[in-house]
């Protein structure tokens, strides 16, 4: 239900987007690490209305048998949206959409990963899309690739991922609901910050080839950014806090609030008492 | 906390939790009668779903959300709508659930969840035709374990109450053979509410809210739907083939009763909470 309304115009004559930003906006973006407990690893992502959570399982023992792959681990990747996150209810079976998604990130985040390390495993990346307003391929990417660091997956880097599209003309940058629907084009991708080199990309709509050209420049600037609040994240979730930050009492560092340097072989001692 | 993988336990940890249940105790402190701490959250998917709620019963959790369609009535009922809930074991929420179809524990548990809010009568169906025989408002609810550490279905069942209380959807109509929109938001029309209360027994000795390990050693559970007049409207035992005589049902129905209270007054707490 809930029925869309088509905006009148995707950039306002004063240059700005639907919902007030810029062409090379992004939305606001929220990322947490270690989201779930009874995953190995886990990270959640907000990024304006889209709200996907990704959990890791493994590196661990593979069924069915017959999908093993000797000389590396298989990364299995379950894209999954709710029922209810989207304006109609999906229907609870996987759709050719959600297996073709699965795929192109699993896709993406492979180049970072030393699957090598662990020949005849699997490693889970389960994704569950809880809200849809655009991009959540994307969005889940930069979750997935968090909860992987999470789990402890040996990898070069974490892989940003972001939307760059057009729009009345205009390219625009990390798509909203209603550019990616009435928008002129959609070209989402992924990189490997640090070679610049693309791990995702797709395109739907008409483009010139210079305005492709870009468009990617665009995202890639994008997912630079997107890369710090990553590290960003996963500093917030591992770095030992200083003793004023009390915001996050329940956990078990809060053992070591106080000590400026702890090598393993403190904590375990302090475990012990 | 030990792995369970293959979905068992060992002796030692098995012989560990009957002993110290015969001794009074469980293995997280708290009492026989008492939940782990609950927390809801209303109003989570607010762009898409017309009702949803986040819910934690300590390191379990479980989103549920609410869709309202339009569609055609069933022919056996054409001046009723539908209410329906699933269940999805998204393989996120736990080492233990694999891809797939849903399997029997998937089904049993949107099942009984169901059974919960449906035999209540939590939604008046009779209220959701729009017109006899061409247009009902179709209420779906889906729930999706996010992590699982034992007792899905209270929490389901508090997740679905609380996303069904606070679901708003805009009014349609018919006119002219079109439906359109009247431009009035409505809430659910609710006639009563029942939350499900799950008891486990091991040995003679009965327990609310397991956590997964307790789980694992329990003989069976039974799961009540109890509403605000403390009346029962659904029953399920499951969760294994143990028996329970009369007296321990009995039992377990007194604290069914007296838990269903405190249940129903966390989901209303949530609920005023976005009124």
């Amino acid at each position: 239900m809930s029925p869309e309304i088509k905006p009148d115009f995707l950039i306002s004559p004063e240059g700005l987007r639907v919902d007030g930003r810029r062409p090379d906006e992004m939305r606001p973006i929220e990322l947490k690490v270690g989201v779930l407990k009874q995953a190995d690893g886990s990270a959640s992502i907000r990024q304006g209305k889209t709200y996907i959570i990704a959990g890791v399982y493994g590196p661990r023992e593979l069924h069915p048998r017959h999908l093993t792959l000797n000389d590396r681990a298989y990364l299995r990747v379950e894209y999954r949206m709710a029922t209810f996150s989207v304006p109609d209810r999906k229907r609870p079976a996987p759709s050719r959409r959600e297996k073709e998604i699965s795929m192109v990130i699993a896709n993406a985040l492979k180049p970072a990963l030393f699957l090598e390390e662990f020949p005849k495993a699997v490693v889970d990346v389960f994704i569950q899309v809880i809200q849809a307003d655009g991009g959540t391929r994307c969005a889940a990417i930069n979750a997935a690739s968090l909860a992987l660091a999470d789990a402890g997956i040996p990898m070069k880097s974490l892989i940003p991922s972001v939307a760059v599209g057009k729009a009345d003309g205009q390219l625009i940058v990390d798509l909203g609901d209603e550019e990616d629907k009435y928008g002129q084009g959609d070209v989402p991708m992924a990189i490997i910050p640090n070679t610049e080199e693309l791990t995702l990309l797709q395109q739907d709509g008409s483009f010139t080839r210079e305005e492709l050209q870009e468009a990617m420049q665009m995202g890639i600037n994008a997912c630079k950014y997107l890369h710090e609040l990553q590290k960003e994240a996963l500093r917030r979730a591992y770095v030992k806090k200083t003793p004023d930050e009390e915001d996050d009492e329940d956990d078990e560092d809060d053992d070591f609030d106080d000590d400026l340097e702890t090598d393993l072989g403190e904590a375990e001692l302090m475990e012990d008492e | 906390m030990g792995d369970y993988s293959s979905q068992t336990i060992s002796h030692i940890d098995r012989e560990f939790i009957s002993d110290l249940l015969h001794k009074g105790e469980r293995i997280d402190g708290r009492a026989f009668n008492e939940y782990r701490d609950i927390e809801v959250e209303v109003n989570v998917v607010p762009a898409k779903a017309e009702g949803s709620a986040f819910v934690r019963l300590g390191d379990t959790s479980v989103v549920a959300g609410v869709k309202v369609l339009v569609g055609d009535p069933y022919p056996d009922s054409p001046d009723e709508g539908v209410t329906m809930v699933t269940a999805e074991m998204s393989p996120i929420a736990s080492p233990l659930f694999e891809l797939g179809p849903p399997k029997e524990d998937a089904i049993e548990l949107a099942r009984v969840v169901d059974r919960g809010v449906r035999e209540s009568e939590t939604v008046d169906t009779k209220e959701l035709s729009i017109e006899e025989g061409k247009k009902a408002y179709m209420v779906f609810a889906d729930i999706y374990p996010i992590e699982y550490d034992g007792n899905l279905i209270d929490a389901s069942s508090i997740a679905v109450n609380a996303a069904l209380l606070t679901t708003k959807y805009p009014e349609m109509k018919v006119e002219d053979g079109k439906l359109i929109e009247t431009g009035e938001l409505l809430s659910l029309p609710i006639k009563n509410v029942a939350v499900e209360v799950t008891v486990a027994k091991i040995d003679d000795i009965l327990i609310l809210d397991t956590i997964l390990k307790e789980e694992f050693v329990q003989d069976c559970r039974l799961t009540m739907a109890v509403d605000r007049n403390n009346n029962f409207t659904a029953m399920q035992k499951g969760g294994g083939s143990g028996p329970m005589s009369l007296e321990l049902i009995d039992q377990a129905m007194d604290i069914a009763q007296e838990a269903n209270k405190d249940l129903h007054k966390v989901i209303d707490e949530a609920v005023k909470s976005v009124e």
